[in-house]
């Protein structure tokens, strides 16, 4: 009968990973994976300045309340509104933008949407895949394509950071690595770290309670643990009246 | 000392208004149950548990939630992030609707092994079927409410389902929606639903279904009844007080449950997209449909049923049916034998292809189709009626003329289906899996001619361990 | 069924402890759905302070507006309106501002405020939470609900129902123009001529 119970419940993790519709994702990006830690206050830190530096401009955070990100990120809230509110916001209020949809529908093709819940719905290495796969392609009116996200009308933001990268293919148009065509003004590592960053505060703005969340939980299951051995043993205690 | 009497009186002035102390006394310390329950008989308890879970993290959320179109997916969104420890009881809620299914399969497992449906209890199963169907109405409300592109689409897809009904169908479909497409009024009277309507059906079921058990007592691991073997007083002498010995035992059982519960909610509370899906966290659009939609896990072996068959109506009809033939189960399993423990091979090998069909079914529902699935998805569906019709065939020893004509006429229906859409491109895959389905069939039905593996073991009078 | 006596001090031990650990878990997991009621962060959000810009304000006007869910007025008061106040103890209940709840500190003086040509008050009428009429043609502030006075500073005269001045919430001049209201003047600003 355990036998059962414990193939039930490897049955149940294993399919854990058929999580983000397994479509045919390809060698390449499955490479591109974000370290996603997001205890790293600094790495968090950082990843809020860049948001706000190269991102808020078009995308807003309209789910994030600038005092609950100060006070999780331990960002002063005086300097937060003086360094990162470019939309001047007061502290209470949520990372909304200035520009509104039918401006937007005007000068993009598309809506840049709101990003608060990008980690969760498209997955915790999503952004930095995407910033990462961007490649070269003259068809497109960007001047860029993107192997993560193909045919996206987003410009590449941050090419003159990273630099222009063209995709190798082989023979069956199947992705296998790219080049590097210009230099930008980071260096490899730099602009890895920086979209990591960028990654991150996401994965955090997604949902932030999960900073919190695995602290307490370790606490419940110290308690339930000593609760279901005390139950044990006064069920054992019971028991020995029974024949 | 006085005090005492205090609290008595207290107690006795009630008791002599509602028979709490006799209540007490009959439900509990005097009523017995079956000393020999085993793992299995902790679900009953637990799937209580988790229905006060689901009530009150329920009410809680309702304080905050907005059932408005235009405010639902913003409002869960404020619950989760800032509503104090909002995010706690959302995952509550969540994460105990999936287990609440997990609860129940595995509740439902143990009276398939020991026969728990068959006589007296006969009313007691069907009143845990309603209850499975109000269940899954339930969730399937619920899921609605957060109006994200999964609820949308999920509940698009299912309610036509009701449209394929014949000549009443797409006038229902309106009338469920209250609109030509789902639309906020839907998503209101879902709301209305979920939280007030059918609770209060489930929660009169559940009093119905304890009931209906205690009128009858519990079954057991060995499926004997108790009550034939009484002592001078007319206990059962293989009956023991169900407080405190199953009260403290269930108690091992509360905490075992919870421990996983908080691993989930604390660490994992997603589960990889199946208790939380992704798409989810996306608003409904009504313009845009997700690549994949598939209906949360609980609900796939059936989803997968429903698209073994292409024809819309009769896919329903088929999904419909492997619901509906639970209730009619307490008269197809007629063997007197109720436990697994005396039951043949036979009987054990058809419930395990039973449960394997069942989680392969489930497991194709997430997937999206491909012509190895749909194979796959359409043979299991078929294994899936075939337990309840070998069940059947088990209820008593068969003669050698019936054994051949039920396994042949069956055979030959499976193969009417087959020939009714078999094509060029499908009949190689067609003929291996319809090979594999008749050796399964024959060998069910024929070996008991041949050999003993259909052979019971003798049902013992008194309780073994 | 035969317990011993340790068996039995053991039974009830263990049953003592579980129990005790079953009703701490209760009232530990209560704990949360609790403070699920208590106001949220967007609650407490629009508890913030609010800037109000007075540039427009004219002699003898009233602005509305709200904080914390409360209205506040700001008036700006000409000479004549400031000279129909005074502190007669026979006229006011409360003609001191004896009352530390109804004011902060800077606004114990003779017109109950930081600057005399600039009222802020909260538009809640202290007997029983109505909203006073501004009365500029009387100099005062007249509730019509049980019909109680206040004059231009806001306390309540002899005969009202109301017992307490008009409260004068927390507020500081971030500049000539703009006043915050919801937040005290830092030490270098607190005194003003």
């Amino acid at each position: 009968m355990m036998i059962k119970k414990i193939i039930f419940f490897l049955i149940l993790l294993l399919s854990i990973n058929f999580s983000y519709a397994a479509e045919e994702k390809n060698e390449l990006l499955l490479k591109y994976k974000a370290d996603n830690n997001i205890n790293n206050k600094a790495s968090l830190q950082r990843g809020a300045k860049y948001f706000v530096n190269y991102c808020s401009g078009c995308h807003s955070l309209k789910y994030m309340r600038i005092k609950t990100l100060a006070s999780d990120l331990g960002i002063d809230e005086e300097s937060f509104l003086m360094n990162l509110n470019f939309s001047d916001k007061k502290i209470g209020e949520t990372m909304t933008i200035a520009m509104n949809s039918s401006d937007a529908a005007e000068w993009f093709e598309a809506i840049p949407p709101d990003l608060s819940l990008v980690s969760r719905s498209k997955g915790q290495d999503y952004v930095f895949s995407l910033l990462n796969t961007y490649y070269i392609d003259d068809a497109k009116s960007t001047g860029f394509n993107n192997l993560t996200y193909p045919n996206t009308v987003m410009p590449h933001v941050l090419v003159s950071l990273q630099g222009e990268q063209n995709v190798k293919i082989d023979k069956e148009n199947n992705p296998l690595g790219f080049e590097i065509l210009s230099k930008g003004t980071l260096n490899k590592k730099e602009y890895i770290e920086l979209t990591n960053d960028i990654n991150n505060f996401l994965v955090y703005v997604s949902e932030p309670a999960k900073l919190k969340r695995q602290s307490i939980g370790v606490w419940v299951l110290i308690f339930l643990f000593i609760f279901s051995i005390v139950a044990y043993y006064t069920k054992k205690e019971y028991w020995n009246d029974v024949k | 000392m006085d005090d005492k009497n205090k609290s008595t009186g207290v107690i006795s002035w009630i008791d002599e208004r509602l028979p709490i102390l006799s209540f007490i006394r009959n439900h509990l310390t005097h009523y017995y149950t079956p000393k020999n329950f085993n793992f299995w008989y902790f679900f009953g308890s637990l799937a209580f548990l988790i229905l006060f879970i689901q009530i009150f993290t329920g009410i809680f959320l309702a304080m905050h939630y907005k059932p408005d179109a235009n405010l639902a997916f913003d409002s869960v969104e404020y619950i989760m992030r800032d509503v104090n420890l909002g995010w706690l009881i959302r995952y509550m809620h969540s994460t105990g609707a999936s287990a609440f299914f997990i609860v129940i399969y595995l509740h439902m497992f143990r009276a398939l092994m020991y026969g728990s449906y068959k006589n007296p209890r006969e009313l007691l199963w069907l009143f845990g079927v309603f209850i499975y169907i109000a269940l899954m109405a339930e969730a399937f409300m619920g899921y609605l409410l957060p109006w994200g592109q999964m609820s949308y689409w999920g509940a698009q897809v299912i309610i036509n389902l009701f449209t394929t009904i014949p000549f009443i169908g797409p006038e229902l479909g309106i009338w469920i929606r209250g609109d030509f497409a789902i639309s906020d009024p839907t998503l209101t009277r879902f709301f209305a639903l979920h939280i007030v309507a059918v609770p209060m059906v489930i929660l009169l079921l559940v009093i119905l279904h304890l009931s209906a058990l205690h009128t009858v007592g519990s079954n057991n691991p060995d499926g004997i009844e108790i009550k034939k073997n009484k002592d001078a007083n007319g206990i059962p002498l293989d009956g023991i007080p169900f407080h405190p010995y199953y009260t403290v035992k269930d108690f091992v059982g509360i905490g075992v449950f919870l421990f996983l519960f908080a691993l989930i909610i604390f660490f994992i509370p997603e589960m990889g997209g199946f208790f939380l899906e992704h798409a989810n966290f996306i608003p409904a659009n009504p313009l845009v449909t997700p690549e994949h939609i598939a209906p949360v896990w609980y609900f796939t072996p059936f989803y997968s049923i429903l698209r073994a068959i292409p024809d819309p109506a009769y896919g329903a009809l088929a999904m419909a049916l492997s619901i509906i033939v639970l209730f009619f189960l307490p008269w197809i399993d007629k063997n007197p034998v109720k436990s697994i423990r005396y039951r043949s091979i036979l009987f054990k090998i058809n419930l395990f292809v039973f449960v394997i069909s069942f989680l392969i079914l489930g497991y194709l529902g997430v997937k999206a189709p491909t012509p190895l699935y749909n194979v796959l998805a359409l043979r299991f569906s078929e294994i899936y009626f075939i337990f309840f019709i070998l069940s059947y065939f088990y209820s008593k020893p068969r003669e050698k003329i019936f054994s051949y004509s039920f396994s042949g006429i069956l055979i030959i229906l499976i193969v009417i289906y087959d020939l009714m859409r078999v094509d060029s491109n499908n009949y190689i895959s067609i003929l291996i899996s319809l090979l594999i389905i008749c050796i399964f069939v024959a060998f069910m039905t024929l070996s008991p001619i041949y050999t003993n593996l259909n052979r019971e073991k003798e049902v013992p009078n008194r309780l073994t361990p | 069924m035969s317990t011993n006596n340790s068996d039995n001090h053991r039974r009830k031990f263990l049953t003592g402890t579980l129990k005790f650990l079953g009703g701490t878990g209760t009232a530990v997991t209560l704990w949360p759905f609790l403070s699920s009621m208590s106001p949220s962060s967007e609650a407490k959000a629009s508890g913030a302070p609010v800037k109000v810009d007075i540039s427009e304000l004219k002699n003898g006007e009233k602005i509305d507006l709200i904080w914390r869910k409360k209205p506040i007025w700001i008036v700006k008061r000409t000479e004549s309106m400031l000279a129909s106040i005074n502190t007669d103890e026979k006229k006011y209940k409360d003609a001191m501002s004896e009352n530390t709840e109804q004011q902060p500190e800077f606004a114990k003086n003779k017109y109950r405020s930081l600057k005399p040509e600039i009222l802020v008050l909260e538009g809640v009428c202290t007997h029983l939470g109505c909203n006073p009429a501004f009365q500029l043609s009387k100099n005062k502030f007249f509730c019509a609900c049980h019909g109680s006075s206040f004059d231009l500073a806001g306390k309540v005269e002899n005969g009202s129902p109301a017992g307490a001045n008009l409260k004068v919430p927390p507020y500081r001049f971030q500049d000539e123009n703009t006043i915050v209201i919801g937040e005290l003047p830092k030490i270098s600003e607190t005194k003003k001529g």
